[in-house]
């Protein structure tokens, strides 16, 4: 196929890039703040999304890299420095090493002990968050964290105000994206497709499957952390909830609304359940129960989640 | 030279012994058949060559190199693949794609993470010819859930063949087909090159006779016969185990 036919995917990708670039000059701070808020979570649901929709390997502990990503950029930007050069790969590495450790163990196991394995290492983290005072501020957490800055020398540029921070996202946003997109259509996301839907059989074909779910619990791991390093920035403050296994459900819930296995349908997942309780609470009290509601409609009646039913709409037009 | 060797070879479950001492040799190029009455230990001797179980006793060598202890991917890619007796496919798959997950790994790019799977044309294009001398040609875009049985089981053989081995281990090849469906496969098998290493696991006595240069019986987990079809077929000792009378099953 010539490079110069796009699909009609490409054009909306656009055109939401689009959308999202030009939104802050019509947009007040407050749905800035959401926006930005929104398009952390979709980070983290798109890096989950690359474990449980394309590799069927159901971690409920994500936030355990979510959480140390924060505590991380935390600690440096409050005692040491906050220049994203020096900070983001250390980040990375960090939650990588974390997710190698993590995994080496939890990979051992699969289905339901690997998801009890995951839920048991985040909320272990927890706990040392909560205990360990000194270096994690117990369970005030860290705040005073700085906004990042990102130069050399005397040409520093601090990412200041919420637009600017609203760009920094955006930026991680889209190459993280991009990054996840061009794995899940390379042969690494066939083969993680291949043990999602049989790896007894990929065994047999020589495949060692076991290597391959580390490289991508890993890979996942970093980008829950970068998630949790953008999040800490933006709030200034981490805080051991962001451990705790309802941040995991609930980014297990991001990815089950809005499609499995999609990267695109996780991202507008995490829209939908960081912005229902913003807007639901300014009318009511129980946006739990909504949230809640909205799950089990999704479930019952629309199992491949926001980009199932869209596509379902696109189908029916052409 | 011999290819695939089991020595003293043996399977407990607990106090059940399915496989007691099996010693044998199967030489590069030749056309082994593993046959005997249920329960004689066929289906574990299978598992404990293709290394989907780990023996109690003795050694399994290919090539002259021991593998006793290598993993079932690890002995796929020495050049020693198994089919499995039940079909083991990737159901929600294309069936395209089925056969290019086992080409993406022989050609040793499936770790690839950026460019394109698409991109990589050669892969596609062997997993089709593949296909097409497995006659699923047609039904390339379906997928393999969606597939008659026979095409499943002509599938399982492809997948097999793609990671292109040495040796191929054959797990009841037309278990559950028509006998047109059989005739087709064992004609498929029939026309693989005669430098492929194959040992079969199979009931259809037909099959066997049509496809084996040897055969050897196995009987309470131990060998109990071992020759060219014809002497085996001789052997009084073969045909009292599997009749009770003589001669009514081989009716050549």
């Amino acid at each position: 196929m010539s490079r110069a036919v796009r699909s009609p995917q490409t054009w909306l990708a656009l055109g939401v890039m689009i959308l999202l670039i030009v939104f802050p000059r019509f947009a007040t701070s407050y749905l800035i703040s959401l926006l930005t808020d929104v398009l952390i979570f979709a980070i983290f649901a798109m890096s989950l999304d690359l474990l449980l929709g394309y590799t069927g390997l159901a971690s409920f502990g994500h936030a355990a890299f979510f959480g140390l990503g924060g505590y991380l950029i935390g600690f440096m930007a409050r005692n040491w420095t906050n220049n994203v050069l020096i900070t983001l790969p250390l980040v990375l590495i960090g939650t990588g090493l974390a997710a190698l450790i993590i995994g080496f163990f939890a990979l051992r196991t699969s289905g339901l002990p690997f998801l009890m394995f995951t839920l048991a290492t985040a909320q272990m983290l927890f706990g040392i968050a909560i205990k360990w005072t000194p270096v994690t501020g117990g369970s005030d957490g860290l705040s005073g964290v700085p906004r990042p800055v990102i130069g050399f020398g005397e040409n520093v540029f601090k990412f200041g105000t919420g637009p600017q921070y609203y760009f920094f996202t955006l930026f991680f946003f889209v190459v993280a994206y991009w990054l996840m997109r061009r794995l899940v259509h390379s042969p690494f996301g066939r083969t993680l497709m291949g043990i999602k839907s049989n790896e007894s059989r990929m065994r047999a074909l020589g495949y060692n499957t076991w290597r391959y779910k580390m490289a991508v619990y890993v890979i996942a791991g970093m980008f829950a952390g970068l998630a949790g390093f953008l999040f800490g920035h933006f709030n200034r403050h981490v805080s051991p909830e962001t451990f705790y296994w309802t941040v995991s459900g609930q980014v297990m819930i991001m990815v089950i609304i809005g499609g499995a296995g999609s990267l695109t349908g996780p991202a507008l997942g995490a829209a939908l359940v960081r912005l229902l309780p913003s807007y639901a609470s300014t009318y009511t009290e129980r946006w739990h129960t909504l949230m809640g509601l909205v799950f089990i409609l999704f479930v019952l009646f629309a199992p491949k989640g926001i980009i199932g039913l869209l596509r379902r709409t696109a189908e029916n037009r052409s | 030279m011999t290819r695939v060797r089991a020595e003293h070879l043996g399977k407990d479950y607990g106090g059940l012994t399915a496989l007691e001492d099996v010693t044998l040799t199967v030489e590069s190029g030749e056309r082994r058949a593993i046959i005997g009455p249920n329960g004689a230990g066929k289906t574990t001797f299978f598992k404990l060559i293709a290394g989907e179980l780990p023996p109690t006793r003795g050694r399994v060598q290919f090539d002259g190199r021991d593998i006793t202890a290598l993993p079932a991917h690890a002995r796929a890619n020495l050049g020693l693949s198994h089919t499995f007796q039940r079909n083991n496919l990737f159901l929600d798959l294309s069936v395209l794609e089925n056969v290019r997950l086992a080409v993406q790994h022989h050609r040793q790019i499936a770790g690839q993470w950026f460019k394109s799977a698409n991109s990589f044309q050669s892969v596609t294009q062997e997993a089709e010819s593949i296909l097409a001398r497995s006659r699923l040609a047609d039904q390339r875009s379906q997928l393999a859930r969606s597939l008659a049985y026979g095409q499943q089981r002509g599938l399982e053989v492809a997948l097999a063949l793609a990671t292109e081995p040495r040796a191929l281990l054959l797990d009841e090849p037309t278990a559950g087909m028509s006998s047109a469906e059989t005739a087709e496969m064992v004609k498929f098998i029939e026309s693989l090159p005669r430098s492929l290493t194959m040992l079969i696991v199979e009931h259809d006595m037909d099959v066997v006779f049509t496809l084996a240069d040897r055969i050897t019986v196995l009987h309470y987990g131990e060998v109990i016969a071992e020759g060219t079809p014809s002497e085996v077929r001789a052997n009084p000792m073969v045909q009292q185990i599997y009749l009770g009378t003589p001669s009514t099953l081989f009716h050549h």
